[in-house]
């Protein structure tokens, strides 16, 4: 059946390809060659075409913004993750500004300064003030961006800690994650793939003495409010830990550690009375609904945000954030590396 | 001096008529020297490449709307890799790969600069030809076996190359992390040495070409901004490509002779695999050393073009020239320092990342000259709407829109949240994809009369126009939203993720701008391609232009001039010059008496 659909439509496109080539062929013939020639009608057609369509776009840029502004992922869940989302908001302000005002200039004098016949441009080669201008304004604005943006940077990723940060290790594997918690002294043992064996799958050595008290998860718990260090490692390809509700990300590369710290803010019971992840999940629910599928419930997730494979599009962890006591608690019931292998 | 090149042209010209009538099929149009038939060539082999890297992406677009459903026509393509009509994750990573790597280099890089620079370089700088006519058709040979090479990859048993068109080892280098980096990964590195290599060639031709074959009276600061483009895009060539060939050869080492340039302790496949010591990261500086000029490359021709064409169809001189250049070169020397920010989250040293910020939004600067001084060329202007014209206006467009997110993801600490999401896939679509094809639509529309010497249909060059403005902008706008959500790219299905389920919507849309904007270019395919031979035949200006190449007959002949190579008086932009009877002098008039020479 698809097949002759596909031979009918090939052959209803060869004939219209033919009669279109019939009729601007007569009509060429009749307009010997003229009708390429930009006339002013068409400068008045296109150029009004110009205003409709640009200030169109921009209408409905601002339809989206409001369409589709309640898409974007809810406040952050982590303490820096508040300064990220303010030098966002910044931005975005600055970007829009410019974008709200210069498009319109665009497509207002495309349509201004249509052609018409018997008139003539004026000749304006260089204005060294009104370059001059334009440059330096951007370049203030850029350098507020820059400050303030290398500020953030740095104490993201050089964090002056009051207090020990939790050592948490990230694995990636093709195409799953696993985490290993430090136990009581907050070491985490030496692993290396040389000794991924049976169960030991991150290869943690056991005749390092700081290995034995190790827990390996498949859930990510963090206690709420307490630094926690981040050390990712990957086995065979590269990964990337995208936290996105807590503005974090960070690679995970073979061969090599990478590290990122963040302190949570809000734990999953919290954040799941938030206005926007409850409207959030209320929307999903009614999608889930109608195709059949479980009800959801939010939570945080890892997922991989770097191209590692077939099932790339399905590496992903809960995480859980919760109250101190009750992250001990879970701790307390998982099994440690020495109990387990 | 003017007698010896006087006797050098009438030597030329002798030679020329003992020549002319050798000329066979395939020595005209095959294995031609000739810069114009090169160009054309380029252009020719560029479509056929865009073509197939567009319909790859129609595909993938359709399993993003409609994610592991069924559809025949999937099958009808992709046969055994879409069993049942439904897409195999791992072709879908290869079709997003290829689609990657064909749109950026086959048809931006080469399909743009190769049949631009070959085109215009001598016929604006008046020159006989480019400085090596060998070394240039030898560049398009290497390009045209190159893409043989990546179109024959597609039919590899385990499938194409598919870690994403910048192949980051260990994915790239290892058969056993996925088919694709078997035999497919392989072609796609002899295929890319081979584009290296023809990338070269036609550099440094270009290079020495506009160095030292200008005419009498051109000199740098009357050179079209075309030419100023062209060769900054040479020269950015010349010194980044050769990285990427670095690059390529150690991977191939690493895949085919055991080094471990980019491997290091790895567990795959149940074993413990040999590489030791050596880093993922060397690989990504490598590439990106060239991938970020390389983003220039591409759009750095297509600004050229449309300053041309702007300033030609508002019959105004292009607003500060001079800017323009400053800007051309301030965009290319920064283009070099700026690699690292797409490795932000690579683990690279933080001081590093602090660095490249610095030094990526300062590309925002003469990036907001160049879109003010096209503003200001089109203000007061006598705006004459070919389809050239109109594309060189959505190219300002696009250029802002998409210019604007860069000063996001160009920051550091902002860039975390959304690298890798569907917000860096709206970014660079927008500001290096659509600008630079809009640019090459400008470049079709306004040289070919002087390529084929007749002219394309205008109402089809509108009605392709507005389709493929409006389906753009409607594919990748919403993008940014996709991204602001934290959905990430390369995700072959969002199904798994509850979260993105109310994505679902914007998918569909998006996949429908696709398939009409898609489907809307086959109109100028058609037009291109009647116009070839059925098109009304050209005047020798159509569109009363001032520099050098509409001087030329509009049958073409070696040499581009017929008699004596024009001598330049004054820059290309005297367009409606107070005084001057027309709205135009072209380049090779001489100053009127008490004339002041422009800019």
């Amino acid at each position: 059946m698809s097949t002759i659909s596909i031979i009918v439509l090939l052959v209803l496109v060869v004939l219209t390809i033919v009669q279109v080539m019939r009729i601007s062929e007569i009509s060429s013939e009749i307009q010997k060659g003229k009708d390429n020639e930009v006339t002013e009608k068409d400068n008045n057609t296109q150029g009004t075409l110009m205003l409709i369509v640009g200030f169109g776009f921009v209408i409905s840029v601002i339809v989206m913004y409001i369409v589709w502004g309640r898409l974007s992922l809810p406040e952050s869940a982590s303490v820096h993750g508040s300064e990220i989302d303010s030098l966002w908001n910044l931005s975005m302000l600055i970007i829009n500004i410019v974008f709200f005002i210069v498009q319109p200039i665009l497509f207002y004098f495309a349509f201004k300064y249509r052609g018409k016949k018997g008139t003539k441009a004026v000749y304006y080669e260089h204005n060294n003030k009104l370059e001059l201008f334009w440059t330096v304004v951007p370049a203030l604005a850029l350098a507020v961006l820059i400050i303030w943006g290398l500020n953030v940077w740095s104490t993201l990723m050089m964090p002056e800690n009051e207090e020990e940060p939790i050592l948490v290790e990230v694995y990636a594997q093709q195409f799953n994650w696993t985490v290993r918690y430090s136990g009581g002294d907050n070491v985490l043992g030496y692993a290396t793939v040389h000794e991924i064996a049976g169960g030991n799958i991150l290869g943690v050595d056991m005749k390092d003495p700081a290995s034995i008290d190790d827990i390996i998860a498949k859930e990510l718990h963090l206690p709420v409010g307490q630094p926690i260090k981040f050390l990712f490692r990957s086995q065979d390809v590269i990964h990337s830990a995208y936290f996105p509700h807590f503005r974090a990300q960070m690679n995970c590369v073979p061969g090599a550690i990478t590290q990122f710290q963040f302190t949570p803010s809000i734990t999953t019971a919290e954040i799941r009375q938030n206005k926007d992840v409850k409207d959030h999940v209320e929307e999903v629910n009614e999608i889930r609904k109608a195709k059949g599928e479980d009800v959801w419930d939010f939570n945080y997730i890892l997922l991989c945000n770097k191209i590692c494979g077939a099932a790339h599009y399905n590496m992903q962890m809960d995480i859980i954030v919760e109250t101190e006591d009750e992250f001990n608690a879970w701790l307390k019931e998982q099994k440690t590396v020495a109990e387990t292998l | 001096m003017s007698t010896t090149s006087t006797t050098k042209n009438n030597h030329f010209q002798d030679h020329l008529m003992e020549e002319h009538h050798k000329e066979t099929f395939v020595s005209k149009y095959i294995f031609s020297l000739d810069h114009k038939m090169i160009g054309k060539q380029f252009l020719i082999t560029g479509m056929i490449m865009g073509i197939i890297g567009v319909m790859m992406s129609m595909l993938f677009r359709l399993e993003l709307a409609y994610p592991e459903q069924s559809f025949p026509i999937l099958e009808f393509f992709l046969g055994k890799w879409a069993p049942d009509g439904v897409m195999d994750p791992n072709i879908y990573l290869a079709l997003v790969t290829i689609h990657g790597t064909i749109m950026v280099f086959f048809v931006l890089t080469a399909g743009l600069s190769g049949t631009f620079s070959n085109l215009l370089i001598p016929l604006q700088i008046g020159a006989r030809d480019m400085a090596s006519g060998f070394m240039n058709a030898l560049s398009y040979w290497f390009f045209f076996v190159s893409s043989v090479i990546m179109v024959a990859s597609l039919f590899v048993e385990a499938g194409p190359a598919a870690a994403g068109w910048t192949v980051y080892p260990p994915l790239s280098a290892l058969p056993q992390a996925m088919p694709g980096s078997g035999m497919g990964m392989t072609l796609w590195l002899i295929s890319m040495t081979l584009f290296i290599v023809s990338s070269l060639l036609g550099s440094l031709n270009y290079i020495v070409t506009v160095m030292n074959m200008r005419t009498k009276g051109m000199t740098m600061t009357r050179l079209p901004l075309t030419i100023w483009a062209f060769l900054t895009t040479a020269v950015l060539g010349v010194l980044s490509f050769p990285v990427l060939l670095s690059a390529a050869l150690l991977l191939m080492f690493d895949r085919m002779l055991g080094t471990s340039f980019y491997l290091s302790d790895i567990f795959i496949g149940g074993e413990v695999l040999s590489y030791s010591g050596g880093s993922p990261v060397l690989y990504q500086h490598l590439f990106w050393f060239l991938g970020h000029p390389e983003v220039y490359i591409i759009l750095l021709p297509a600004l050229g073009i449309s300053s041309e064409v702007i300033a030609t169809n508002s019959r105004k001189p292009i607003f500060g020239y001079r800017a323009m250049v400053g800007s051309i070169l301030a965009i290319a020397f920064l283009s070099f320092i700026v690699w690292g920010h797409h490795m932000f989250i690579t683990g690279m040293n933080p001081f590093l990342g602090s660095v490249f910020t610095f030094t990526t939004l300062l590309i925002a600067i003469p990036s907001a000259v160049k879109a003010f001084n096209y503003i200001t060329t089109l203000w007061k202007g006598n705006i004459q709407f070919t389809p050239a014209m109109l594309f060189s206006i959505g190219l300002v467009s696009t250029f802002v829109t998409g210019g604007l997110t860069g000063v996001i993801l160009g920051d550091s600490a902002l860039d975390i949240n959304v690298h890798d999401t569907y917000f860096v896939v709206a970014h660079f679509h927008i500001v290096m994809g659509l600008s630079a094809i809009f640019g090459m639509y400008a470049g079709v529309y306004h040289w070919f009369p002087k390529m084929y010497g007749r002219m394309m249909n205008k109402s089809m060059g509108y009605a392709h126009f507005w389709l493929t403005f409006i389906t753009a902008y409607g594919v990748f706008f919403p993008m940014h939203f996709l991204g602001m959500a934290g959905l990430p790219r390369r995700y072959y299905s969002n199904t798994a993720f509850p979260m993105f389920d109310n994505l679902a919507d914007i998918n569909i849309l998006i996949t429908y701008f696709a398939i009409i904007g898609g489907s809307a270019q086959l109109i100028f395919i058609f037009n291109f391609f009647y116009s070839i031979w059925r098109g009304p035949k050209a005047t020798q200006n159509p569109w009363r232009a001032n520099s050098l190449e509409w001087t030329t007959p509009v049958e073409h002949v070696h040499g581009n001039w017929p008699g004596d190579v024009p001598v330049v008086h004054r820059w290309a932009y005297d367009y409606s010059k107070p005084g001057a009877e027309e709205d135009f002098v072209p380049q090779n008039v001489p100053l009127a008496e008490g004339e002041e020479s422009g800019h």
